[in-house]
């Protein structure tokens, strides 16, 4: 092998490989770090300090980290499918590393000492321990990070690490502790307007009156009303004001094209009498002689909705030819482009900033109301323009999670085993971001509007729609099996664990199944074809966290169950197990999860990810689900998308394994979901004696599975 | 429009409004704190909580007019970086938040509680806060956080 052979590049650094897109050392005693992921509640801003800090040998105080923004950090797309650490990580610690020696190459051949003899300690440069009276800073001036990475530098093995594997306090905490200015909607800036927008009901919809003086009165104070093509904006110097007008202006509009839902949609069997564009993926065709030994059973799931606990907002500011757009969205470079294409301008005449807002979980209305802030601000040059998105709007527009229909289908061996495998899924699309399309309501709603973005997934793995749709389960042959229905009655998009949360709540709620009619305890039927030792470990700890006994008494009203899967294939792993009281309505009472993320950069980090997921997946499994009349979404408000309160909250305990380990860090913010929700799910089958396979598991649905047994 | 004077963290304020003004865009946009957060505007989430002479109230559904000589405490109000309330200390000890745009809320929820029941029971906790939605699922350790807040501020009670 011949030692010049240069390695692949990580795929962000391969996409942005000069250095000092990187790192720079412009500041005196500081490191000015860029990463183009963003803070949207994760933590990454602290992780990445500590990546940076370890492989620079400099404390974390010292680094200043620059995130999403179009002028100073590198193209990484999207902060999306927690990939944050397992792929902007890994290109920051890979760039990090070659810069430091980069830095003692230097330090030898400028002052002659042999290059093994040199260290760094917190950004000095020292020779066999001691200081050598230069250090980074010192150095920088004759050292050119302006070249392209090589992916030689070796990283540090996790035993060296200081930094790294610790859990540091988030970087980002304090501020919000103390009620600081520190989100998007707290920004002011001199001479901003304020802005609300009257949507337009659906795609398409025209505008046939508006009463602009209902509109004016209800201001009681000054305000313009803006309008292009169908879209119409309120704007003015006071809040309260354009707030009072944008209440009641959804009333004051009448809209022609806007063809009626059919509330049925809500649920999700409609999907399947829906045109589809179908894909297979894995294993040829399955035999289709019925046998004997055959399984099928079919699960669902309604719309889920982002609910962020802040509506979103967006502020720009048009001036001298240039856009300034400051959002909270997940791809600043990305929306630029949408922008671009939206505004007819030069992308290089547009700037996009991330500034931290509420906490997302995918692709809600962010992006959108950034595009609102730009349409506005290029009709107002020279004044600020911050649009803040209303609750109603918030429920009523945002892209949602699709609902889902999956049908679980396996051929058994003579001891109870899948031979053969089937996952068919229908669904709508859980991508369409506005990079990829257009996909901006003011877009839509503005002269001349771009086509719907096509209805296109990627394969699995990580797959969309897809995703999770292969069991990790050493089966003979597995195939997936997609239905992607590019028309839905609501806009639908990426939600944190896309379609992986419904089909891992139909494998694993099969997976109960099998085992009980082969006779087998779940965990040891598992474990049986299970042959990946993570996930086995996985498995095997969180049995031994919950003190899991084979033969627990069924249909006692109190139940336990579990859920595992690695998110993506190709993510983290993680196995929970549920304790349920189940009377008419479902109460979780203790949650465990054992998972496997690979190294973990902050474990404090990543094991609040784990719970957020635990919690969030015991939402979506007991209560959510967004509902439809003819106009669209109704489910407007806090009462009519209900989400987990604080009293329903289960215990939760979370262990990782094996966090410190020379492996790569695997994505773990959407690893609990999935599994929390079949587990969940199991538990209460245990519970009842008798499966539910519609979620949410509503009041409704126990009674009429209690009615069955 | 009338002129109404009251007390926000000990100072008075004369706030020119119209009167059905919420207090929360009163504090947002007039006075310059924006600790205290816009979530739904219909008294359901509970970002916007304040204290109004000691009783929490969620301050989108609150009308200037009716403020008039009453004492408002906002986050801004509990404590500093440099005199934390023992809750804020114990919600940084515990970590308690991911995106932290409820943390406002929620910390003054939690004063309001351990002002009433210096030694509440983890249920009781809970319950109090249910008037406060947390969507990014940190509520084991807000609950955490407030409970070694409690023990914290009845050691420096009972000193």
């Amino acid at each position: 092998m011949s030692a010049s052979a240069a390695p692949a590049l990580p795929g962000m650094l391969a996409a942005n490989p000069r250095l000092d897109q990187w790192v720079r050392f412009d500041s005196p005693g500081r490191v000015t770090v860029s990463t183009g992921r963003v803070e949207i509640g994760q933590g990454v801003l602290t992780a990445m300090r500590q990546i940076a800090a370890e492989e620079l040998d400099v404390s974390p105080e010292r680094i200043l980290l620059q995130t999403g923004d179009t002028e100073l950090t590198p193209n990484e797309g999207y902060t999306a499918g927690s990939q944050s650490i397992q792929f902007g990580g890994v290109a920051l610690r890979l760039a990090c590393a070659e810069v430091r020696a980069l830095f003692l190459d230097h330090a030898a051949s400028q002052f002659g000492h042999p290059r093994a003899a040199l260290s760094v300690d917190d950004g000095a440069i020292l020779h066999r321990g001691q200081p050598t009276g230069q250090d980074y800073w010192s150095l920088a001036t004759s050292l050119d990070l302006a070249r392209d990475a090589t992916g030689r530098a070796e990283i540090k093995k996790a035993r060296e690490h200081r930094i790294v594997g610790h859990s540091l306090p988030r970087v980002d905490l304090a501020d919000k502790v103390f009620g600081g200015a520190a989100f998007l909607h707290d920004l002011a800036l001199d001479g901003m307007l304020h802005a609300r927008v009257v949507r337009q009901p659906r795609r398409g919809a025209m505008i046939r009156t508006i009463d602009e003086a209902a509109i004016r009165r209800a201001a009681k104070g000054p305000i313009e009303i803006v309008r292009d093509g169908n879209f119409v904006a309120i704007l003015g110097a006071d809040e309260t004001t354009v707030e009072a007008a944008a209440a009641v202006a959804p009333g004051q509009v009448t809209w022609d094209n806007v063809e009626a839902l059919n509330p049925f949609q809500e649920e999700a069997r409609w999907l399947l009498q829906q045109p589809s564009i179908d894909k297979s993926y894995g294993a040829p065709p399955a035999d289709p002689a019925p046998t004997a030994r055959a399984y099928e059973a079919t699960y669902t799931r309604m719309h889920i909705a982002h609910a962020s606990i802040g509506p979103s907002c967006g502020l720009a500011l048009y001036e001298d030819g240039h856009l300034q757009v400051w959002t909270h969205c997940q791809g600043a470079y990305p929306l630029r482009a949408a922008l671009a294409r939206t505004l007819k301008l030069d992308a290089a005449a547009i700037s996009v900033k991330h500034v931290q807002g509420p906490g997302c979980y995918g692709h809600n209305g962010a992006d959108d109301a950034a595009a609102d802030a730009a349409v506005i601000a290029m009709r107002r040059p020279g004044q600020p323009v911050r649009v803040r998105w209303r609750r109603e709007e918030e429920f009523g527009f945002e892209p949602v999670s699709p609902a889902m229909v999956v049908t679980a289908r396996a051929a058994l061996d003579e001891t109870g085993k899948p031979a053969d495998w089937t996952t068919e899924i229908w669904s709508g699309r859980h991508t369409s971001r506005p990079g990829g399309g257009g996909n901006l309501l003011a877009a839509e709603a503005l002269p001349d509007p771009p086509p719907p973005p096509p209805a296109v997934e990627g394969p699995p793995p990580p797959g969309a729609g897809t995703r999770n749709g292969e069991p990790l389960y050493a089966f003979p042959a597995k195939r997936i099996v997609h239905h992607l229905i590019a028309e839905t009655p609501v806009r639908t998009s990426s939600l944190r664990g896309l379609g992986a949360t419904l089909n891992v709540y139909a494998i694993e709620s099969s997976m109960d199944e099998l085992a009980e009619r082969a006779g087998q305890d779940p965990v040891a039927y598992r474990l049986s074809v299970l042959t990946d030792p993570r996930a086995r470990k996985v498995v095997e700890h969180v049995a031994r966290m919950a003190g899991w006994r084979a033969g627990m008494p069924a249909g006692i009203g109190k139940g336990r169950g579990i859920g595992f899967a690695q998110y993506k294939n190709m993510a983290a792993y993680a196995a929970v197990i549920a304790d349920v009281e189940v009377d008419e309505t479902v109460r979780v009472i203790h949650v465990w999860c054992a998972a496997d993320a690979g190294l973990v950069i902050n474990p404090d980090g990543a094991i609040n990810q784990l719970e957020g997921g635990i919690v969030q997946g015991t939402s979506w499994a007991l209560k959510e689900g967004v509902r439809l009349d003819e106009h669209g979404i109704s489910s407007r408000d806090w009462e009519g998308y209900p989400v987990l309160r604080f009293s329903e909250v289960p215990e939760i305990a979370v262990d990782l394994i094996d966090p410190v380990v020379d492996r790569p860090p695997l994505g773990v913010g959407e690893a609990s979901g999935g599994p929390t929700v079949a587990a969940i799910g199991n538990a209460v089958a245990h519970a009842l004696g008798a499966r539910i396979r519609n979620l949410p598991l509503t009041r409704e649905r126990v009674m009429a599975a209690l009615l069955r047994t | 429009m009338p002129s109404i004077a009251f007390t926000v963290n000990g100072k008075t304020v004369n706030v020119t409004a119209d009167g059905d003004t919420p207090l929360l865009d009163v504090l947002r946009n007039h006075l310059g704190l924006v600790g205290t957060k816009f979530g739904c505007g219909l008294e359901q989430c509970g970002t916007c909580m304040v204290l109004i002479d000691g009783e929490p109230a969620k301050s989108c559904g609150k009308a200037v007019s009716t403020l008039a000589g009453r004492n408002v405490l906002t986050i801004e109000g509990l404590g500093t970086p440099q005199h934390p309330h023992a809750l804020q200390q114990a919600f940084l000890d515990e970590q308690a938040g991911q995106c932290g745009y409820c943390l406002p809320g929620i910390l003054i929820t939690a004063k309001a509680l351990l002002d009433r029941n210096p030694v509440p029971s983890r249920r009781e906790i809970a319950v109090a806060l249910d008037d406060n939605i947390c969507r990014c699922g940190s509520h084991a350790r807000i609950l955490r956080a407030v409970e070694r807040a409690a023990a914290r501020m009845r050691e420096g009670a009972s000193r």
